[in-house]
């Protein structure tokens, strides 16, 4: 092989090798090249992030509006006085969690923590909604985060009352 | 130390090469950071900030063009001698 090589070379430049000769980029011009593919790269890599913040624009577009349906949740004194509900709302996949805080006042949540959607339930001593797997804590007033490592609030069923009875008719903030 | 390019005409080439690829390497990063931004509020629900993120994003896009141009050019008068 070498001698096949030294006789290519040798036809055109003796001085020359082979190698040079078939790798013609010098070391300097190599290092220039690699800068102007490393700016095209760059600037390719700056395409793909404009392309992606446009297909969050057509998703956002092609967004569907959710369509909450009208649930009956409980009759008006079902439970007592920091007794809690469980029911399904919007999907029969979905628990929430109602509680009665006094006499006319309910308030009902999806029992997905917002951290790691671990099932939330109501401590009635601390008048809380807590979570037991990090030891999250929300305001049953609002399903405000107390304490733990959630930061969003608890989705909250807006209920109406209709008569006797207790009805979901969205969530608040919409899932 | 021997200078490996004896050339100023290719040292000013190079430095401006090196300087404009320092600019696009900030503006990827911003870029990244306003993608990021937009997925995270686009996920928890929020759309509106979508379009003027994109608006932003596409800028930032035709700079790093604009600059990838400036760099082909030096590159070309460099290497023609110009």
């Amino acid at each position: 092989m070498d001698d096949n090589s030294s006789l290519t070379s040798g036809a055109a430049n003796q001085s020359v090798p082979l190698w040079r000769d078939e790798f013609s980029v010098s070391q300097s011009g190599e290092r220039y090249v690699n800068r102007r593919q490393l700016a095209k790269f760059l600037t390719l890599t700056s395409l793909g992030m404009f392309a992606g913040n446009v297909w969050v624009v057509v998703r956002s577009w092609f967004r569907k509006t959710p369509v909450y349906g009208r649930t009956v949740v409980a009759r008006a004194g079902e439970i007592p006085v920091g007794g809690v509900k469980l029911f399904r709302y919007p999907r029969p996949g979905e628990q929430c969690i109602m509680v009665r805080t006094s006499e006319e006042t309910y308030v009902a949540y999806s029992q997905k923590c917002t951290h790691l959607s671990c099932a939330v339930f109501y401590s009635r001593q601390d008048n809380r909604i807590e979570c037991p797997c990090h030891q999250g804590y929300f305001s049953v007033q609002d399903g405000s985060v107390l304490q733990g490592p959630p930061t969003r609030p608890l989705p909250r069923v807006v209920l109406r009352r209709e008569g006797d009875e207790l009805i979901a008719i969205r969530m608040e903030p919409e899932i | 130390m021997t200078n490996r390019y004896p050339d100023p005409q290719r040292n000013h080439g190079l430095a401006a090469i090196d300087a404009v690829t320092g600019i696009l390497v900030i503006l990827l990063v911003v870029q990244i950071w306003v993608l990021s931004a937009t997925l995270d509020t686009f996920l928890a629900g929020h759309a509106e900030t979508a379009l003027p993120a994109a608006a932003v994003s596409g800028l930032l896009c035709l700079t790093c063009f604009a600059l990838y141009r400036f760099v082909r050019r030096v590159d070309r008068n460099v290497r023609s001698g110009r």
